[in-house]
């Protein structure tokens, strides 16, 4: 609750400064838990196989996309770091 | 409005610590307007800018939800992280914050102030949909009479009336006269 009493006016200001961010970067951002479990997916399955850890390894983007991932630098970064 | 609008923010943090992912929308989904305002209003940053360190922020949230030592805390742990990351940002693009006391003084003002319109906002939040739609088109998406009279199906000659009786509900709420459905 408010400490202060409030005018309508002051109310209405208020609700103009909070703008709805883009919806696309909403779904980016809602979608976090499903790319992470991706990730963890791929990283157990090369430390189970070297041979496919080193191809992931090589090409990280590659392991992303087949992964349905877009391979963004974030996500190439974090299953870098993963593995 | 989801079926999650009505949890508390302990109550999202609960959920999103045992991996519901609807949960974690509705926690991004809260906390969005937030975070870009405080890096866009608080720091200034372009869109670009702007838009990694919302990902960042959120980046960081998921997986440090984990070190929040009480639930409740849920928004001053955002809006420190955001600034963090807003900071963060700046230093690392080469640039420097500018003259630090004025700065300071300032954005501890902007952020004041995003705190009190979160307050706002959720106060709307917990209105009946009908108020919560009008007041969210008119005041945050700058929508004319005439677009939301055809969106919501109303004559346009209404709407000024129902902005008015519905800011009146919302400033009831804030004051207390009408308890809010989802506690803070």
């Amino acid at each position: 609750m408010m400490d202060e009493m409030y005018d309508e006016e002051h109310i209405g200001e208020l609700l103009r400064v909070l703008r709805p961010a883009p919806e696309a970067w909403i779904q980016a951002a809602a979608g976090l838990p499903a790319t992470r479990r991706a990730i963890e997916q791929i990283a157990a399955l090369a430390g189970m196989d070297a041979e496919l850890r080193r191809e992931v390894l090589a090409d990280l983007e590659g392991a992303l996309q087949r992964a349905g991932l877009q391979p963004d630098p974030t996500l190439v970064a974090v299953l870098r770091d993963r593995l | 409005m989801s079926a999650l609008s009505s949890t508390t923010d302990a109550g999202l943090v609960a959920r999103c610590r045992v991996g519901d992912d609807e949960a974690w929308e509705e926690l991004v989904r809260r906390f969005s307007r937030y975070v870009l305002a405080i890096a866009q209003q608080g720091f200034r940053m372009s869109r670009e800018d702007a838009e990694d360190v919302f990902q960042d922020v959120f980046a960081r949230t998921y997986e440090r939800l984990g070190d929040l030592r009480s639930d409740d805390a849920l928004r001053p742990w955002i809006a420190q992280l955001t600034r963090r990351t807003c900071i963060d940002r700046i230093r690392s693009g080469g640039r420097e914050l500018p003259d630090p006391d004025v700065a300071d003084r300032e954005r501890d003002e902007t952020l004041e102030r995003l705190d009190e319109a979160l307050s706002v906002r959720e106060a709307l939040e917990a209105m009946p949909d009908a108020c919560r739609e009008i007041l969210d088109r008119f005041f945050c998406r700058d929508e004319s009479y005439a677009v939301i009279g055809a969106a919501l199906s109303l004559p346009a000659g209404t709407i000024a009336s129902r902005i008015s009786r519905c800011l009146g509900k919302l400033r009831a709420q804030l004051e207390g006269r009408e308890p809010p459905s989802r506690p803070s």
